[in-house]
């Protein structure tokens, strides 16, 4: 080189800049949020009660699965109501529903996780191979997510679910199975435009490959989508699975869930009300609270709608 | 626009061709005891044998697919294993009850989700903004079966209880028995499903609305001295409308295969529930044609939806 | 005379465009790279300069012609056969906030071409980053920040440390500085030519900005239109200019500049700058050009000396410009006679 430009060579060095993290502006945002903050305590009292479970047993006494058809039924072989020993009724078969329900959390959780899980690992990878790859594993792939989201999934999920005869793994997998296309399709349109950034371009100019350019450099940008749609996907894989268990494709009894325990519930509703109301409330809290929360979180990364 | 619409619905039918294939395979690989079942405790083998030859079970797999393919291609999707009727015969009455239930539910939804939209959107961040997005999570967070037994459970069960019988148990009555019972018949249904599915409307009217009336457009009408509600209702709502159209597109078209809970609740033979039943008692063909039909529902109106876009918006064509 | 490092052999580029017409960003470029020395490039935005880089360091496949690294084509390389070669060239991106991945700790971005080829990890790789990072003049310490927490600046020594890891032959440097401040600029100049120095490397420079290459360049070469119209060493091409697109832009260059005291005219040039796709016929200037005439639209001239210039000065026009000539003055004439 020749003359260079004579010049102090000064270290111009601001101090960070509040909120430069990824997600720290979002974070900041969801913790002011109170319905967000309020819902986040109810999930985490909904988790403590699904660990805790053995401890609703051992405080009352009464298994999950024990039948107390003497004091647990009236002479006439009907639930009894909240009391002193079923703090909150007693189902069809006598069975504490307090009990049940905890353990029913359990069963909820675990399938709204698992399958959720599922779900965004398929829908990532597979997102980001059509959005990256283009070309031929692209088009198989867009066309087998239109697959997947034109077919009545319900319908599919029930027929799938009683041709294998039901269970949790079967339960988590149709889900998952069935869930991931959407989370492939947002994943796809991200990295679709993700791919032309120069940053892509910097890391094949350094030898990367496809795949660590897919895995290191594509996947952390679309994560602030993926996760929004997850904090939403929770409550509606919660619902399918309840919904499953309601059909009579849950898990097979006497495992409690609370799907199938409002199930069992409808012949009696005309006279047990708590046979109904509290895994209903159960339930309804639950998603209610996830799904509180999902909002809070999507308005975190996106307060477009919030301005003004 | 003639080459995007023929790669338009070349798409379609090659989605439905796959859902096709995936749907037989996975029913036609699955053990099946229809035979079993059709002829009875006493069935003999030969009796088995004669009706699996009977129904086309003897045959191979790809057999069996081709000749379905060859009938659906006639518009013929089979018969049922139970009494021979026509596959299309059981989904073209079991359409209208799904058709009532998804339209009425529609009309009510839209109302509610788009009125809600447009308060939240002109009074942000205001306590009825809070309220009616509070409203409407609290019912997209119900699960359908719950949600249809609270209101059987109310207006039903407890209304009739008090005297007040307005409401029926569940179950359908055609409109051919006039208009009076089939309103009566599907109107807790109607407003189940509507709130399940307002909330969606309600977010969806929200941001598009707020993002309209920040326009300049919009700021210019106001600057004319135009008055606010004729700003909203003539100048922002119409073009926030867009995505509302779009999802409601595409949720007609979920909808045909996907009521199945609130028919199973409310005891209307739609096509969920007419595929329940089919699925209990392992009727393939029943089974096959309603899911195919319903995903050939999806798919066109996913095309309806796509086309819509490419009229309003040229620039979609190229993709 | 110099061992030559990169030869960049009649490359062209096209992209195809929506509407199956194709857009000529290199049309034809012919030129190399001498080891040790820098190579200006220079042109007006759109001229193709970016994407001859890109097919020099092979992130463009070149739609014909070839690229030569130490006597081996690369242009036809796979992207793993590229691999082990990519350790020798690397490139400075243009925009240091996209070329920044504004989801990754900086000393893991730094670290990329240790992890990359196998060559460092754990706190190896940590300490080989810390030392780049005190090289390149930022603070080894905030290793764990974002980009986003950095200055334009800042963010381009980052750019400058990660393409300087691997100890490269051939940096180039596409428009390194063009998206800061002046004030910064300079700094960056200036530790680029340290670096050079000290790791004897060779750069091609690019930039619009024709006082930027003029003070780092050996050599420059200036580009209109997907072609290269004129090389030279940069004291010939300022003290002798041939092509009339050259002088014009040395005529925007602040007149206070002592260099181009001769040509203290300003040459405005009159029309828009033609579209790639549809490249004007013969000398693809001859729309814009003063000196214009009716063979310049009907023929091409070839990049090679003309009047008595050592080979080294290399002019793709029919009527060079001689010492001293004023082109304000002189008027187009595309008529047929
Ligand atoms: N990936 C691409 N696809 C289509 N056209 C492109 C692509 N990259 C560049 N072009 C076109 O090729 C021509 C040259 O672009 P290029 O980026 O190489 O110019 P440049 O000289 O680097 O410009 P700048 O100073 O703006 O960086 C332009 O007309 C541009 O629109
Ligand atoms: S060849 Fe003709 S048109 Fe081209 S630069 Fe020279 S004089 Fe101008
Ligand atoms: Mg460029």
């Amino acid at each position: 080189m020749t003359a260079a430009i004579e010049m102090v060579d000064v270290l111009d060095e601001p101090k960070a800049i509040e909120g430069r993290r990824p997600f720290s502006l979002a974070v900041r945002r969801l913790r002011k949020d109170k319905v967000a903050m309020v819902s986040l305590v109810v999930i985490v009292l909904i988790v403590l009660m699904a660990v805790l479970a053995p401890v609703f047993a051992a405080v009352t006494g009464h298994p999950p699965n024990e039948q107390y058809r003497d004091i647990g039924l009236t002479p006439d072989g009907l639930p009894r109501g909240p009391n002193g020993t079923f703090w909150l009724g007693t189902d069809d078969l006598g069975r504490d529903i307090l009990v049940r329900i905890a353990y029913g959390a359990r069963i909820s959780l675990l399938v709204g996780v698992l399958a959720t899980a599922i779900t965004v690992v398929i829908g990532v990878v597979l997102g980001l191979a059509a959005g990256f790859l283009g070309g031929i594993t692209d088009t198989v792939l867009a066309r087998l997510i239109d697959v997947v989201l034109s077919v009545p999934f319900l319908l599919v999920a029930i027929a799938l679910v009683s041709v294998t005869g039901p269970s949790l793994t079967v339960t988590v997998l149709v889900i998952g199975c069935f869930s991931w296309a959407s989370v492939a399709r947002i994943v796809r349109g991200q990295v679709l435009s993700l791919r032309e950034r120069e940053f892509v371009e910097a890391a094949r100019s350094l030898g990367a490959g496809d795949r660590r350019i897919m895995f290191v450099d594509v996947l952390p940008n679309v994560i602030a989508p993926v996760i929004v749609y997850t904090t939403l996907l929770i409550p509606v894989v919660i619902v399918t699975q309840a919904t499953l268990s309601f059909l009579g494709l849950g898990l097979p009894p006497p495992t409690p869930d609370w799907g199938g325990m409002i199930s069992e519930s409808q012949n009696y509703y005309t006279t047990a009300w708590w046979f109904i109301l509290f895994p209903g409330l159960a339930l309804l809290v639950t998603t209610l609270a996830f799904n509180l929360f999902g909002d809070g979180v999507r308005d975190a990364f996106d307060p477009r709608a919030d301005r003004t | 626009m003639a080459m995007f619409l023929i790669r338009r619905i070349g798409h379609g039918i090659l989605v439905l061709w796959l859902i096709s294939v995936a749907v037989f395979a996975l029913f036609f690989v699955a053990p099946s005891n229809v035979a079993q079942t059709l002829a009875g405790r006493q069935g003999t083998p030969e009796t088995i044998a004669l009706i699996k030859h009977r129904l086309g079970l003897d045959l191979p797999v790809w057999q069996q697919y081709l000749h379905f393919l060859g009938n659906a291609v006639k518009g013929n999707l089979g018969y049922d294993y139970y009494h021979q009727v026509p596959v299309t015969h059981i989904i073209g009455q079991a359409l209208p009850i799904t058709v009532s239930l998804a339209l009425g539910a529609a009309v009510l939804w839209l109302a509610l989700g788009v009125f809600n939209g447009v308060i939240s959107a002109t009074h942000p961040r205001s306590l009825a903004d809070r309220g009616l997005t509070l409203f409407a999570l609290f019912f997209y967070s119900f699960p359908s079966f719950l949600l249809g037994l609270l209101l059987l459970y109310f207006l039903y069960f407890r209304l009739t209880l008090s005297g007040f019988g307005w409401f029926p148990a569940g179950g359908y009555a055609p409109l051919t028995g006039g208009i009076g019972p089939w309103f009566q018949h599907l109107l807790l249904p109607w407003v189940a499903l509507a709130l399940l599915l307002a909330a969606t409307y309600t977010r969806l009217t929200r941001g598009s609305m707020l993002d309209v009336l920040g326009e300049d457009y919009i700021r210019t009408a106001r600057s004319k001295g135009i008055r606010e509600s004729r700003v909203v209702v003539v100048h922002g709502l119409r073009s926030a409308l867009t995505p509302v159209v779009t999802q409601f597109g595409i949720d007609l078209g979920q909808l045909i295969g996907g009521v199945v809970v609130i028919e199973t609740v409310f005891s209307l033979p739609g096509l969920g529930q007419t595929a329940v039943v089919a699925i209990n008692q392992q009727d393939l063909p029943v089974i096959i044609g309603i899911v195919l039909f319903a995903s050939a529902a999806v798919v066109v109106s996913n095309i309806l939806v796509d086309i819509g876009y490419a009229v309003l918006d040229p620039r979609v064509r190229l993709h | 005379m110099t061992d030559v490092l990169l030869k960049v052999d009649d490359v062209r580029k096209e992209f195809p465009t929506h509407s199956k017409e194709v857009v000529q960003a290199v049309a034809g470029v012919s030129l190399e790279v001498h080891k040790g020395e820098t190579l200006g490039l220079v042109g007006e935005t759109g001229c193709g300069k970016s994407s001859l880089a890109r097919c020099m360091a092979h992130l463009y496949d070149v739609t014909s012609g070839s690229v030569w690294f130490e006597g081996q084509e690369i242009s036809k390389l796979s992207r793993k056969a590229m691999r082990p070669l990519r350790r020798d060239v690397q490139v400075i991106f243009q925009d240091p906030y996209g070329s920044l991945n504004p989801r990754r700790r900086v000393g893991s971005i730094i670290g990329d071409p240790f992890a990359i080829h196998n060559i460092a990890s754990g706190n190896e790789r940590k300490k080989k980053v810390q030392e780049l990072m005190e090289l390149v003049g930022l603070n080894p310490e905030h290793y764990n920040r974002f980009p986003a927490e950095f200055s334009g600046g800042q963010r381009q020594r980052i750019g400058v440390a990660r393409a300087l890891a691997l100890r490269p032959k051939l940096v180039i440097c596409d428009e390194p500085v063009s998206a800061l401040d002046v004030s910064i600029q300079a700094q960056i100049i200036n530790l680029l030519s340290d670096l050079q120095r000290e790791f004897d490397l060779t750069y091609v420079f690019i930039s619009h900005d024709l006082s930027v290459v003029r003070h780092v360049s050996d050599r420059i070469a200036v580009m209109y239109l997907g072609k290269i119209v004129e090389l030279a060493p940069t004291a010939e091409l300022f003290g002798q200019t041939r092509h009339p697109y050259t002088r014009a832009l040395l005529s925007a260059l602040p007149v206070a500049d002592p260099d181009t005291a001769d040509s203290r005219e300003q040459i405005i040039l009159g029309g828009d700058i033609p579209s790639a796709t549809n490249p004007p016929s013969g000398c693809r200037f001859h729309t814009r050009c003063p000196k214009a005439r009716l063979d310049c639209a009907a023929e091409e001239p070839v990049l090679e000396p003309v009047l008595d210039d050592k080979p080294g000065h290399r002019t793709a026009c029919f009527y060079p410009l001689t010492v001293g000539e004023d082109l304000s003055t002189a008027v187009p004439d595309l008529k047929a006679s």
